[in-house]
């Protein structure tokens, strides 16, 4: 049996799905948050590697550095407001994130 | 001769007691600081009003010989083509007019000096009797309606500023504001008459409507209920005569006159008897050629007129307060001149008003005397005997009478005699029953006019026996205290500014009947004043058939059933409260329902307290409460602000503030466009 098109992305669609999942049932930790929003990211980067390679088109290949690029700062970013919400709030429980509500 | 007056003498004729109202309201109250004293009030009110006279009677003169005066002095303002503006139009009506109101008007404030001596108003009221005379003045010199409706207004203001002149009783200020709202209510019919009038001639100017009426007989008017179209003059008629009925004060609009008496008595006898009250039977007869074109309007106010001269008698009789047993008197002698503008004999209508001015104007001020004279008692059960005391009003009070009830060769004989043999001539359908009313009210006059005569004048002197001599019936407010606290209580004479003013007007009450009659009525003195159609309402020349001059007149009316019943009624109130007190007291006791409905004058004003103005007052309150605060501010205003808030609290849940829920709107947002682009737009 060879790998088809189809493994790649069902396995992109399998990483997109747990990463949702995990957004919506991690009540507690916010860098579990973060964490899934990499894989994401990562479930994303899957499907253009794999378009890059059956269809012969190296752009998609580029758009994945890219990608983990902006991913990496964003981590980084996400991490240092992570610290200081933790010193103001002294919690990165999910839970209690909602003064977004107006 | 000349054939058209001096513009600036008939300007002046109003404009001289303007000027007399302004410098003693300025000058002559607080408002301008006190500058100068009663007696330079009077002599400028007095000055203006003389100068006013002087010229009405000159302008008189001049009319006589053929002058006339019809034209536009200055242009107020024009909307379009339609024209307001300030004009004067003088012919005989006009001139008669100028020539009584300046009279009475001079002799009432002569009068005042007398009567108001005590008053701390007497400036103030000074100002107002000559604004009121302006005002009159501009009313009945007007060339159009504009004008016309300008002094209407006036003269109903300066009533009201005078019936509550004593502005801390509060029985006057309850009947000025009654007077001044009946007047409203009134004049709203006015009002449309008038529009009506613009809207379908375009103009207010007498002239050119005048010109115009025979096109508006012929023209008609959608009626509201359905059915027939009405004619259009027959609308503008009763419109404009609802006007009238308001300020001459006929059924059922009449009920603030009685309460009006709560005036000082001068302006009783000026404006509530002499002049203002006849605005509307002058202003009909100005507008006879319109009426002339409208059986039907003129049967209304037959009718209306005959009621108002034989009910309103009725309560002159168990009235007990004399100016009202005049107000009474005279509500029913307009009634009487109603009836003949009714029965199309304008001029005798104002025959009538001119006669009935003097005699009435004397009645109120010779009653005035005796009210001075018994220090401000004017409750007639507590007077008698006082013609020992007050000989020359008691004379001229009975000339009063004599005239008021119809004497032959008395002024009121002439002019009243006339109205009942026109009526008699009538061919309306009203006319039957008119002519029934006008007869049964001569007695009714006299009656009543009799046992008020006799009860001043004649019998045993009760002055000293009224319970509440001290407060109560107490003409004045209470701080002058005018020889009440006294010992002496005997009636005296008035001084000379009272007395002279009584005889000066006696003069006219028994003799202006006798010597105008002839050139008023049956000569052309109002021949291109008033207009009738004799084809069509042929009593008035049936009448004028009949005359043999003034004397042949008087003597025929011992034939006639109007002098027997006058003597009728003169011998029973002679009988019954002079020579057998006891008979009034009988028939009151088997008449009892009768009397109760008199005493409450026919419950009308209990109508107009409980129905009227709780109706008005009900529906007010429930358009506020239902109409404003339910639906507008309920249905509207707040309705709107209740959705928003309803609308956003249900939008509201939808923001948690939790970051996952808004991620799963995103996702549910992407799953969506991807569904519809993938499956449903392809």
């Amino acid at each position: 049996m060879s790998l088809t098109l189809g493994h790649y992305l069902s396995l992109g669609a399998i990483l997109f799905a747990m990463s949702v999942i995990g957004i919506f049932l991690n009540r507690r930790n916010l860098i579990v948050l973060l964490m899934a929003i990499e894989l994401m990211l990562l479930a994303v980067n899957m499907n253009f590697v794999a378009f890059a390679y059956f269809l012969g088109d190296l752009h998609g290949q580029v758009f994945v550095f890219f990608i983990l690029t902006v991913a990496a700062a964003e981590s980084a970013i996400g991490l240092a407001i992570l610290m200081l919400l933790f010193r103001n709030r002294a919690s990165i429980s999910v839970e209690e994130l909602n003064i977004l509500k107006g | 001769m000349s054939n058209t007056l001096s513009a600036a003498t008939l300007l002046a004729v109003p404009l001289a007691p303007l000027a007399g109202a302004l410098i003693a309201g300025i000058l002559g109250t607080t408002f301008g600081g006190n500058v100068i004293g009663r007696r330079a009030s009077h002599t400028a009110t007095i000055l203006g009003v003389l100068i006013a006279f002087v010229l009405s009677v000159s302008t008189l003169m001049q009319v006589m010989d053929g002058a006339r005066f019809n034209a536009t002095i200055y242009e107020w303002m024009r909307i379009g083509s339609l024209k307001m503006e300030i004009g004067f139009m003088v012919d005989g009506l006009t001139a008669m007019m100028m020539c009584v109101v300046t009279f009475v008007s001079l002799m009432v404030h002569l009068y005042t000096i007398g009567y108001m001596d005590e008053d701390a108003g007497y400036n103030r009221f000074f100002s107002y009797i000559s604004l009121f005379t302006f005002s009159m003045l501009m009313l009945v010199m007007s060339n159009n309606l504009l004008q016309l409706f300008f002094g209407w207004e006036a003269v109903g203001l300066v009533s009201y500023l005078l019936i509550g002149f004593w502005y801390n009783k509060p029985t006057a200020i309850f009947a000025n504001m009654k007077a001044f709202l009946v007047n409203r209510v009134s004049d709203f019919g006015f009002i449309l008459g008038i529009g009506l009038l613009v809207a379908y001639t375009g103009s207010l100017n007498y002239t050119e409507i005048f010109a115009k009426a025979s096109e508006l007989g012929a023209m008609g008017f959608a009626n509201p209920f359905g059915g027939a179209d009405w004619m259009l003059v027959t609308v503008i008629c009763i419109c404009l005569f609802i006007g009238a009925m308001g300020k001459s004060a006929q059924f059922p609009m009449h009920v603030w006159l009685p309460d009006s008496m709560e005036g000082p008595t001068p302006i009783s006898a000026l404006i509530h008897a002499a002049t203002m009250v006849t605005a509307g039977i002058f202003m009909v007869s100005r507008m006879s050629p319109l009426f002339e074109m409208s059986d039907t309007a003129l049967n209304f106010i037959m009718v209306i007129g005959a009621v108002t001269a034989l009910f309103m008698g009725f309560l002159g009789i168990i009235q007990n307060d004399i100016k009202r047993v005049i107000a009474y008197s005279t509500i029913s002698q307009l009634g009487y001149m109603t009836v003949a503008l009714g029965a199309s004999a304008y001029s005798v209508a104002v025959f009538h008003l001119m006669t009935h001015a003097f005699f009435k104007a004397l009645l109120f001020l010779a009653a005035g005397s005796v009210i001075m004279g018994l220090h401000h008692n004017q409750d007639i059960r507590w007077m008698g005997g006082v013609r020992k005391y007050m000989p020359i009003t008691w004379i001229t009070f009975l000339l009063g009478t004599l005239a008021l009830i119809g004497t032959p060769l008395f002024s009121g004989f002439y002019s009243k005699d006339s109205i009942i043999e026109t009526v008699h001539f009538s061919t309306l359908p009203g006319a039957g029953f008119a002519y029934f009313a006008v007869l049964a009210g001569v007695f009714v006059t006299s009656f009543y006019s009799f046992r008020l005569y006799f009860l001043v004048f004649h019998g045993k002197e009760r002055y000293d026996q009224n319970p509440d001599a001290h407060h109560g019936h107490d003409d004045h407010h209470g701080d002058h205290g005018h020889g009440h606290d006294g010992g002496d209580t005997k009636p005296h004479e008035t001084p000379w500014v009272v007395t002279v003013p009584l005889v000066l007007l006696a003069i006219p009450s028994v003799a202006i009947g006798f010597l105008t009659i002839e050139p008023m009525l049956f000569g052309d003195f109002f021949q291109d004043a008033i207009y009738t159609n004799a084809t069509l309402h042929p009593a008035f020349s049936m009448f004028a058939e009949t005359f043999r001059g003034p004397v042949a007149m008087a003597l025929h009316a011992f034939s006639t059933l109007p002098f027997w019943l006058a003597l009728g009624g003169a011998v029973s109130a002679w009988y019954m409260y002079l020579i057998n007190p006891a008979v009034p007291a009988a028939i009151g006791r088997t008449l009892k329902p009768v009397v109760t409905l008199l005493e409450n004058k026919y419950y009308l004003d209990w109508f107009n307290e409980n129905v009227i103005s709780r109706g008005a007052r009900a529906l007010g309150t429930g358009l506020w409460k239902g109409g404003d605060r339910g639906v507008i501010e309920g249905g509207v205003v707040n309705a709107s602000w209740k959705l928003v808030g309803w609308v956003s609290s249900v939008v509201r849940q939808a923001q948690s503030g939790y970051l996952y829920h808004y991620a799963l709107v995103m996702i549910v947002g992407v799953l969506l466009f991807m569904t519809y682009f993938v499956w449903i737009a392809r």
